[in-house]
């Protein structure tokens, strides 16, 4: 009896609005996605053909070695592994796909900081904004990130510029909550020192607040990087190069073996991309 | 010229806060409109005006307001109603930018809890206030350094605030705030988080520095000891209300009402009173005209055994007693220079009553008090007992 009692409502067509609003969205600024895409594209390819994978393989790792030996306060430790580990993804033939990744986690991350930290400093100096915003990063961070896929591909395509824009979506939100935490969680004293001195709004953002959020505002930043990574395989479905496709395709193959190499290329990747953000951030604390 | 003056100035915290205006008005108490209306009082119409080169101190238990009200003073809050006038203008009236030149020009800040930058060296914690104003670099470089070595921290200007004590970040701070040389000091409870020793350290170093650089200070302290050694005005607090003005002598003497009476009635009174506030008008015979047949004649009037001997220009040649005048009066003398007795103890008027203690105990005779030789006073040892008892009368 009661089972049916709530049909009575018609069904709300969400997914056809969306649908319609993507179309829309698609058709009216695709003089803006347009150029994006190949410009962007460009950039990209530009960035990993032309630079990275330029750069002899030995170099490329010597000179990874020395930041991490230098970042970890000249400690020998992450040096070694990031040499072990890159040998070990060039041995094993995924070069190309390794300096692709690094692109896309790259730029995807560079992006989401220039996005992020204004938003996030923003949300820390305006209730209204941070009201608006706290909604939205909830979204972006719990609707399932294949989602993002689909408008990726109706704005750019297939390929690294929609992946990028996949990532971006999905990783900015720590650095934009890190960079609001770190702001709001300034000490009441040095605002005030700050603003009895006679400080200007943008004096006492730069010359306190964002020196003292520093370490939070990195450690947000080490959050996005890592999502950015974690992005390369699903941004892969949709043709983006790198460790990712190969995942995929292995998949699709169930070839366990390569799927494992590839997948081991991406967790090396990952432990040193991480260690070296984390490090940086404790130096500058 | 007042330096400083608030008039009116409240503050109420939380919502509809004009109706809480009225609710003072009526007399209601801070508790009474907490419970009305949930709003807090923060500070109940002060008036008080701050005169050119004194240390004004605010005093009050945690709760009373202090902190608000200083805070009012340079806008870090936004009082609800009244005026701040500096140097004549209206800060409560001033827009932003009208009250960052202020801000930068006249008024500076030194806080509890020191609020260095941790992040920057101490010299350049010293040239903040400068740098806000983009003073040139070498400009305030030189005049951060002159603050720093005022304050004794010449040698440590390249380390972080985190590598120095207590004592010493505070006196960043203070040669923070004298760097840009304001003419008003705001000093937010400035040495309550340092240890005793280092406090009174600082506050003698406080004092010194006002002596010579003739800065207003507006000094926040709970600690009535602090506000009497530092203060040439004191104002009390209570509940957000400023309940007594006064110098310090005043305000132990005369408290204005039992809150005050009762928070004065712990101190050690022998360290705020001074001879000049426990003397007595002496009797006197003149060396010049009188002799031995007057000085007797006297000390039979007043019912004293001993009298004071002075000169024509009352300068203080000794005493004399009865006795020896009376001996004297037999002998036929006419001259009190015979039987003048000089091992008579003098003190300033500004000794403090701990230190005449000693004096006086030592004394067979009263102590006189003395002003360029000259003879000002007489202190007898009732006058002494009365006076720590808290209820002798007391000159002011």
């Amino acid at each position: 009896m009661l089972r049916n009692t709530l049909d009575f409502i018609p069904e709300i067509p969400i997914a056809e609005g969306t649908e319609i609003v993507t179309d829309w969205l698609k058709n009216t600024f695709s003089f803006v996605f347009n150029p994006i895409k190949e410009h962007f594209g460009n950039l990209m390819e530009f960035v990993a053909e032309d630079i990275l994978m330029n750069i002899p393989p030995i170099i490329f790792i010597i000179l990874v070695a020395l930041l991490a030996f230098f970042v970890t306060g000249k400690k020998l430790g992450l040096a070694a592994f990031s040499i072990v580990g890159l040998v070990l993804i060039y041995n094993q033939g995924h070069w190309d796909d390794l300096m692709n990744t690094v692109t896309l986690v790259l730029l995807a991350s560079l992006l989401s900081v220039i996005i992020g930290v204004p938003v996030g400093i923003i949300m820390s100096k305006s209730k209204i904004a941070n009201a608006i915003f706290t909604p939205i990063l909830d979204f972006m961070q719990t609707m399932p990130a294949f989602v993002y896929l689909i408008p990726a591909v109706a704005f750019f395509g297939i390929g690294m510029v929609p992946g990028v824009f996949a990532s971006l979506i999905f990783a900015t939100p720590p650095t934009v909550r890190f960079t609001n935490l770190g702001i709001r969680q300034v000490s009441k004293d040095l605002v005030e020192a700050s603003d009895a001195f006679g400080s200007t709004g943008v004096q006492k953002l730069f010359k306190v607040e964002l020196p003292m959020a520093k370490a939070t505002i990195m450690a947000g930043i080490n959050q996005t990087v890592m999502l950015a990574l974690s992005m390369v395989v699903i941004a892969s479905m949709i043709g983006a190069p790198g460790l990712g496709s190969q995942v995929l395709s292995s998949l699709q193959r169930a070839q366990v073996g390569t799927g494992f190499v590839a997948g081991l290329g991406i967790v090396i990747l990952a432990i040193i991309i991480d260690r070296i953000t984390q490090n940086m951030n404790k130096k500058n604390v | 010229m007042a330096v400083i003056e608030a008039k009116n100035l409240s503050k109420v915290f939380g919502k509809n806060t004009k109706q809480t205006l009225k609710l003072m008005d009526k007399g209601l108490t801070k508790d009474e409109i907490l419970k009305q209306t949930g709003n807090t009082v923060g500070v109940n119409r002060a008036n008080f005006s701050v005169e050119e080169g004194e240390i004004f101190v605010i005093m009050g238990l945690s709760g009373s307001g202090k902190s608000t009200l200083v805070r009012l003073l340079n806008r870090l809050i936004e009082p609800t109603e009244g005026s701040i006038l500096i140097e004549g203008q209206d800060l409560a009236q001033m827009d932003k930018k009208a009250l960052r030149k202020v801000r930068r020009e006249k008024l500076s800040m030194v806080f509890q809890q020191f609020a260095l930058f941790p992040h920057r060296t101490i010299l350049e914690n010293a040239e903040f206030g400068l740098e806000v104003q983009n003073v040139p670099k070498e400009e305030r470089k030189k005049k951060a350094t002159e603050a720093l070595q005022m304050v004794g921290l010449g040698d440590y200007i390249h380390q972080k605030p985190g590598q120095l004590s207590g004592g010493m970040q505070q006196r960043v701070g203070l040669a923070r705030a004298l760097a840009n040389d304001p003419k008003v000091l705001l000093m937010d409870e400035a040495f309550s988080a340092l240890d005793p020793l280092i406090r009174k350290e600082m506050q003698d170093e406080l004092i010194d520095l006002q002596s010579s650089m003739k800065k207003t200070i507006i000094f926040i302290t709970h600690d009535l000891d602090e506000a009497l050694r530092l203060g040439d005005h004191i104002a009390l607090m209570k509940d957000g209300v400023v309940v007594q003005i006064g110098t310090p002598e005043e305000i132990l003497v005369h408290p204005a009402n039992d809150y005050v009476e009762k928070f004065v009635e712990d101190v050690d009174r022998s360290k705020i009173l001074t001879a000049e506030h426990i003397m007595k008008r002496p009797e006197t015979v003149n060396i010049d005209k009188h002799g031995p047949r007057v000085a007797l004649e006297r000390m039979r009037e007043e019912g004293i055994s001993s009298i004071l001997v002075i000169d024509g220009k009352r300068n203080l040649k000794g005493y004399i007693t009865a006795e020896d005048a009376s001996h004297a009066r037999k002998n036929e003398s006419s001259n009190l220079i015979d039987i003048l007795r000089t091992d008579i103890p003098k003190v300033k008027k500004e000794t403090t009553m701990h230190d005449i203690f000693t004096i006086i105990h030592d004394s067979p005779t009263p102590v006189a008090v003395v002003e360029d030789d000259k003879l000002v006073g007489i202190i007898v040892r009732g006058a002494v007992i009365a006076a720590l008892a808290g209820d002798g009368e007391v000159n002011l």
